[in-house]
């Protein structure tokens, strides 16, 4: 199954930039569907990218972030070939990760 | 190269629509919301034949039924009346914009 | 912004001014027999719309509000390097390569193999008498081949109509109107559509587009209809995901709270025709991203 997270990181040397975007339907809690009954919750409450051993971003997510994702964040460090392990979990228990090359 | 700007019918329309509501009593029976309904959507049909129906016509409509089917005649009759006039202001729109829309066109 | 049209509970007082006759001027009252020209239409359309954004290159208009609003298009810029259709795009290519039941494809109905074609629809089909835009055709593929249609408005269709738009994009919007009555008919249906008032607040596709280009109905900055269709299908945020032509024109007629035709409608497919052959030489740039 393909995976959920989109990732592009790029090093200048000294700080990495790192794009996310990842697939997820985000839902409230809030939205009525089209019978009426409510979609039940369902959104991702961590995100954590790992970088050489270390969390380099960590985000508490809740209801307010919208369908599919897209976040965009430096950190100080890592150099190209380097592996970026972006891994998430959801209010169901569901999660997924996936490991990039810095480049 | 301009679009000309549009005549203000159909504001004038709306305009002389609330100056000239009478305030006809809106109790009904039964009988009185049947035909009241029957007429806009009468109205409606046409409207639909013009391909120009509004979807506020049809809350209108939707409102005329629910509050018939809760035995309030009365709100019933008067949400007839209003998705009728609702109706016929589509057909209006329809036929006037038949000739109308060329002044909006770009030359 | 015209106003709309607020009824009181009302009397046959309306009826009274549906049966006046309109005293409206029509300043360029148009002759019975009007010669159709859609390559005066299609000059006249460009000009209005590079004489007022004056700034502007022809092939920016493709970008909507992100040509009007400098802030935007920041966001919209940094958007792109990882764009929010990318998922509907990969969906959209495996759907095209996948076989029906019956063992063909896409491919086999398509001119070019259905690679690099979008630039070319709509066309006029000179056997049907009528208008085939891109989703017609790929219905007609599918039905032909076996399989059940997809829905014009959901996300199946939206994604190969992007994998489609991404083979075609820098290409050169290219609607022909071939020398036949009944296209130029359906060329001037479409027209007419776009500049008629519908809906209870009284809006034509021009009031919006053609009227207040860069200007706000509510938070939305309003995008110039010339180059209007070339980025679709778009991924709308407003709608949290992606959305073909016929999901456009259904949720506009419902947003001027007109009942919307069905998707695929004879009007909506000359309203299509007409809009791609306005945009004429502009590149198609979809799939796209939209507020």
């Amino acid at each position: 199954m393909p995976s959920t997270i989109r990732v592009r990181a790029t090093s200048n040397g000294d700080t990495t930039e790192v794009q996310a975007l990842i697939q997820h339907p985000m839902d409230s809690g809030f939205v009525k569907d089209a019978g009426g009954a409510i979609i039940p919750p369902h959104f991702i409450q961590q995100v954590t990218f790992e970088h050489d051993g270390k969390n380099v971003f960590v985000a508490d997510w809740g209801a307010a972030v919208s369908k599919d994702p897209y976040l965009k964040f430096s950190f100080k460090g890592g150099n190209k070939g380097d592996d970026l392990k972006i891994s998430w979990l959801d209010n169901k228990g569901a999660t997924d990760n996936t490991t990039a090359k810095i480049q | 190269m301009t679009a000309n700007p549009r005549t203000f019918i159909l504001p004038v329309a709306s305009a002389l629509l609330i100056a000239t509501a009478t305030q006809v009593p809106a109790a009904g029976s039964e009988a009185d919301f049947k035909t009241a309904y029957a007429m806009a959507e009468a109205a409606n049909s046409q409207a639909g034949a013009l391909r120009n129906q509004w979807t506020a016509t049809a809350a209108a409509l939707a409102a005329a039924k629910k509050a018939a089917d809760n035995g309030d005649f009365d709100q019933a009759v008067a949400a007839s009346r209003e998705a009728e006039a609702l109706a016929r202001a589509s057909i209006f729109q329809a036929t006037s914009e038949k000739t109308l829309w060329k002044n909006l066109e770009i030359r | 912004m015209r106003p709309a049209i607020h009824l009181a509970p009302a009397v046959v007082a309306l009826t009274i001014l549906a049966l006046a006759a309109p005293t409206s001027v029509a300043l360029h009252a148009a002759a019975a027999a009007e010669t159709v020209d859609p390559v005066a239409d299609a000059t006249a359309f460009r000009n209005y719309f590079t004489g007022k954004f004056p700034g502007l290159k022809l092939e920016d208009f493709v970008n909507g509000p992100y040509s009007m609003n400098a802030d935007m298009r920041r966001q919209w810029q940094e958007i792109e390097q990882f764009p929010p259709y990318e998922f509907s795009l990969e969906m959209g290519k495996e759907m095209f390569a996948k076989p029906f039941k019956n063992g063909k494809g896409y491919a086999d109905c398509l001119p070019n193999r259905g690679i690099g074609i979008r630039q070319n629809y709509p066309y006029f089909d000179g056997n049907e008498g009528k208008v085939v835009t891109l989703e017609l055709a790929l219905n007609r593929c599918r039905e032909a081949n076996g399989e059940a249609p997809f829905s014009y408005v959901k996300d199946e269709m939206a994604a190969l109509t992007a994998y489609m738009a991404f083979t075609s994009r820098g290409k050169p919007f290219d609607i022909k109107i071939p020398d036949d009555p009944r296209a130029l008919a359906a060329y001037q249906n479409g027209k007419r559509y776009f500049y008629t008032r519908r809906g209870q607040l009284n809006f034509s596709c021009a009031s919006c587009h053609v009227q207040e280009p860069g200007e706000r109905i509510r938070a939305e900055i309003l995008a110039p209809a010339l180059g209007i269709l070339n980025a679709m299908p778009i991924y709308r945020s407003e709608w949290g995901g992606m959305g073909t032509v016929s999901r456009r024109f259904t949720t506009c007629n419902i947003q001027t709270r007109g009942v919307p035709l069905d998707p695929q409608d004879d009007d909506y497919r000359d309203l299509e025709y007409y809009l791609s052959y306005v945009s004429n030489g502009l590149p198609i740039s979809g799939p796209g991203a939209r507020p």
